[in-house]
């Protein structure tokens, strides 16, 4: 599999927290390569079984979420502007002239209106997303025949090869994560598998990891990686709060993990050469993993992270390296003997 | 048209690094004299059916709002300042393109990672850096030197009722309306200068003028309009699809009163919409131009753009014919005056 390619597939997807539909199908038609039964529910969550055949295996869950950050339409005003809401955390320093795309009963291409410099002096206040105001170059009339109150909108990024093997694009925060769980499933197709796979690609993770919540109710888990995204060191980030892109896999310890599924991670990632860091989360995740963990009678989860840089912006910036990584310490863990 | 103003905003022109904007220029006129001036603006002269009473200059400038690299860091990140004036807030997450096609992002850490004031405070280009995806000073320096400049790299569009989105169209516009000027019939003799850095300061247009010594000068423009809600009354400055803009003054020019009444009577006898601007804000090269040689009678027209001086400035197509059709008209009727 060509994660690039994939990813770059992925994330061309809109797919905004509760509006997941058309990035979900996109995964689904992947997914369905390695499971032909792979389905998605009413809530947009994409959800496969993958039996290894042995009897009484545990089941592994792999979730990583299909969902993105963006922003939904609350208001048309008398002259035709739109005013927004926000699906997942913005960051609202970046928003400014941005170009964006509401998607309405078709793509309407819009502005966030900002005052140029040339009458505005102060050049670092920081508007809330409710004084945002959007340009579509229409009357009121003309936009609503096109644009309804809770349509998703999204900055109008594209998909960039930077040098070396970074890539920056909307939506890596979680599609490479997605992307890599696809790629350990390519991986894994010729190697012997120990466990029953449940493959969760779930929906409104930015929004309250709503998605996770339904699946892991559903799904009967023994044990459960989440792979999201985290930090990547940038300039003005502090080093042990980050890691630096290129350096692999990163490997969760939090009160919310289980301790003996991230010494299992560090040790398969050492024994078999993968690049990886610690990440240290002390109290809890932020990921989905505090959700399914505390699922159904309790399921043993640990977070393998990929790290990113400008997380919440339309310029995410990820390492090619670093997903298969991911992809590669996924199939080790996979592939191994199931934790007795 | 469109397809024109989206070649020629595409093209990156940093001031002081106008050279693709103006080689696609000279690509695409027919004039009867063609010349580079030591500074690096085009002057060109086309020859009309007459000869004008008024030695008659148009100009308009190539160059755009950009960003050049000043430093680069240990772990393969640049630092860099705005060229021009540039809002920061316009600037953190975004790509840009160095002119070997090197692409570059520009962020900071996560909104995560910031305090509860960081989220409240947008940093000024001190605090940014271009990523362009290295990992040493050494792999960036490879593609990127210092001194290098950089453009938005954005898309070009056109959306909702006639309306177009880019970078640059401040003055690409003005250039294009010269283009089609000059690839016409004139009814006079004209002097059209395509100016560079007018905005490090006005200053191509400084010796543009000397070189051509007009005696009226007429310049086409991009101005700023905030007509957009929750701006009101005269901070809206002027409005997209209410015409061209005529100027009577702005921060650095005070406009020869004659013309600016002359731009007006000639929009309404041609039958174009036209109206002014109701703030003094802003400036353009008349500012260098109408004192240069003992000085120039001076107008200028606009075409209203919306959020100037960012990747997404936005005009809308009906006011570029309008200011075409006006500055066509305005130069046949200053010829005469």
């Amino acid at each position: 599999m060509d994660i690039k390619q994939t990813l770059r597939s992925l994330t061309e997807q809109i797919g905004v927290s509760g509006d997941e539909f058309s990035a979900s199908c996109a995964a689904l038609e992947l997914l369905r390569e390695y499971a032909p039964d792979a389905e998605i529910d009413a809530f947009g969550n994409v959800t496969a079984l993958i039996k290894c055949g042995r009897p009484n295996a545990k089941t592994l869950m792999f979730d990583a979420h299909i969902d993105r950050i963006g922003m939904i339409v609350t208001y048309i005003d008398d002259s035709g502007f739109i005013k927004a809401g926000a699906c997942g955390g913005l960051d609202m320093r970046t928003m400014l002239a941005q170009t964006v795309v509401v998607h309405g009963k078709k793509d309407v291409y819009g502005v966030i209106s900002t005052l140029p410099p040339h009458v505005s002096s102060d050049h670092s206040k920081v508007p809330e997303v409710g004084e945002l105001c959007i340009d579509i170059g229409m009357n009121k009339e003309d936009a609503e025949k096109l644009v309804s109150l809770g349509d998703r909108i999204t900055v109008n990024s594209q998909f960039r090869e930077l040098c070396g093997s970074l890539v920056s694009a909307p939506a890596v925060d979680d599609r490479s994560g997605v992307c890599a769980i696809l790629a350990a499933l390519d991986m894994l197709k010729e190697k012997p598998i120990a466990y029953d796979l449940a493959v969760c690609f779930t929906a409104q993770e930015e929004t309250g990891e709503r998605g996770a919540k339904q699946v892991a109710a559903r799904i009967e888990a023994d044990e459960a990686i989440i792979v999201d995204v985290s930090f990547g060191t940038t300039p003005d980030s502090a080093a042990h709060e980050t890691a630096q892109l290129g350096s692999g896999a990163m490997v969760g310890v939090s009160a919310v993990l289980d301790r003996g599924m991230t010494e299992r991670l560090k040790a398969l990632a050492d024994s078999n050469g993968i690049p990886f860091t610690v990440e240290v989360m002390p109290s809890s995740t932020g990921t989905n993993a505090d959700a399914i963990s505390v699922s159904r009678g309790g399921v043993k989860c640990c977070t393998l992270s990929i790290p990113i840089r400008y997380m919440h912006t339309p310029i995410e910036t990820v390492d090619i390296r670093d997903i298969e990584a991911v992809a590669k310490l996924i199939c080790s863990y996979a592939g191994g003997e199931a934790d007795a | 048209m469109l397809d024109r103003l989206k070649e020629i905003c595409t093209l990156d022109g940093t001031s002081g690094d106008e050279s693709a904007v103006r080689e696609y220029i000279m690509n695409n006129i027919t004039a009867d004299e063609v010349s580079v001036d030591q500074l690096g603006n085009l002057i060109v002269f086309k020859k009309g059916r007459k000869s004008p009473k008024n030695k008659i200059m148009l100009a308009a400038h190539m160059d755009e709002v950009g960003f050049m690299v000043t430093d680069v860091t240990a772990d393969g990140f640049f630092r860099f300042g705005a060229v021009g004036g540039v809002d920061p807030r316009v600037v953190l997450g975004r790509a840009v393109r160095f002119k070997n096609g090197t692409l570059g992002v520009i962020g900071t850490k996560a909104t995560h990672q910031q305090s509860a004031d960081e989220r409240k405070k947008a940093p000024d280009f001190d605090n940014m850096y271009i990523d362009i995806g290295a990992s040493s000073a050494e792999m960036a320096e490879k593609l990127v030197s210092r001194g290098d400049t950089a453009c938005f790299d954005t898309e070009f569009f056109s959306f909702g009722d006639g309306f177009v989105k880019g970078k640059a169209i401040d003055d690409r516009a003005g250039c294009l309306i010269m283009m089609d000027m000059i690839n016409s019939e004139l009814p006079y003799d004209m002097w059209f200068v395509f100016t560079v850095q007018e905005e490090v300061g006005t200053r191509g247009a400084k010796a543009a003028a000397f070189t051509v010594a007009p005696d009226i000068a007429l310049v086409l423009e991009t101005t700023t309009a905030c007509d957009f809600s929750g701006v009101g009354g005269d901070k809206r400055v002027c409005q997209l699809g209410k015409g061209a803009v005529v100027s009577y003054m702005d921060r650095s020019t005070i406009y020869d009163r004659e013309l600016y009444k002359l731009a007006f009577d000639t929009a309404e006898k041609l039958g174009v919409p036209a109206q002014t601007k109701t703030l003094v804000a802003g400036g353009n090269d008349s500012g260098a131009i109408h004192v240069s040689n003992g000085g120039i009678r001076t107008c200028a027209l606009s075409v209203p753009c919306r959020y100037l001086h960012s990747p997404s400035c936005v005009i809308k197509m009906s006011d570029f014919e309008a200011t075409k059709a006006l500055a066509a008209a305005m130069a046949e009727a200053c010829a005469e005056l």
